[in-house]
């Protein structure tokens, strides 16, 4: 069993790492702070860190945008007809 | 016409046209069972009914093809389900823990210049804790879910704006 192991970690860590350094580099690409950043030499480290916190502004930006909804929805009375007409404009 | 500086998508199947819909659906559907005294609680209850039905379009839009949105419509049917209780994620994430632990290990035996590429365990750790179900991947498949997951978070952010933008019209 444990020769079985060895013998996958000796054939496989180049795909691995390859394949990492791959998705962090798409990643980097995702993220605005880096993408816009223009180095070409940031650490597969700061791509997670950046990736953590885009992704932690994203949800706040949920949770500020739920709250809108959710206090404009009491204001207005809404019925489906908006939601048509909104439909429509977004979906052209 | 205005309307024209509203398009924001010409594919009627795009993730964008489907998560709107449902989200839109959801809204209506919530509109439709407010109560009438606007109290401070029942907005933050529909705070959170929005918030649950974004993060639920959006997952139901994407479907079955992403071990997150798998995840998070699991996660939205057990809170139905149960009304937020959590005792079925207590066991579940005690086996996440120990199944993270073997892949970590995994990881680490395996080559140290792996470790060593993604910067320590710590970053994939917290980007574990913010995807859903990134618990029990492995680090190539939490990277490639955390850059769709990110994509599909974005288009959220840019659907909501733009019905906040709407409904702000007077």
């Amino acid at each position: 069993m444990s020769s079985r192991r060895s013998r996958q970690s000796s054939g496989s860590p180049s795909i691995k790492d390859d394949q990492i350094i791959e998705l962090v580099s798409k990643l980097r690409q995702l993220v605005p702070e880096i993408r816009d950043r223009r180095s070409d030499k940031v650490s597969a480290s700061k791509v997670l860190q950046e990736t953590c916190s885009y992704i932690r502004n994203l949800h706040r930006e949920v949770d500020d945008l739920s709250e809108r909804l959710s206090q404009l929805l009491a204001t207005i009375d809404a019925d489906s007809a908006e939601a048509a007409i909104i439909r429509s404009l977004i979906m052209q | 016409m205005n309307s024209r500086s509203l398009l924001l998508s010409p594919n009627p199947n795009s993730l964008k046209s489907r998560f709107t819909k449902g989200l839109l659906r959801a809204l209506s559907i919530i509109n439709k069972h407010r109560q009438q005294p606007r109290s401070s609680r029942e907005i933050r209850r529909r705070h959170r009914l929005i918030k649950a039905a974004a993060y639920g379009s959006m997952a139901s839009s994407v479907g079955n093809r992403r071990a997150w949105s798998r995840a998070l419509l699991w996660k939205i049917r057990n809170q139905t389900r149960k009304g937020y209780a959590p005792t079925r994620n207590i066991g579940s994430s005690t086996r996440q823990l120990s199944m993270k632990k073997r892949i970590c290990d995994l990881q680490k035996g395996n080559n140290s210049k792996d470790r060593v590429e993604v910067g320590g365990l710590g970053q994939v750790d917290k980007l574990r804790r913010l995807v859903p179900g990134g618990q029990v991947m492995d680090t190539c498949s939490l990277l490639e879910e955390t850059a769709h997951y990110m994509k599909c978070l974005a288009t959220q952010v840019k659907v909501m704006t733009r019905i906040v933008e709407v409904y702000n019209i007077p």
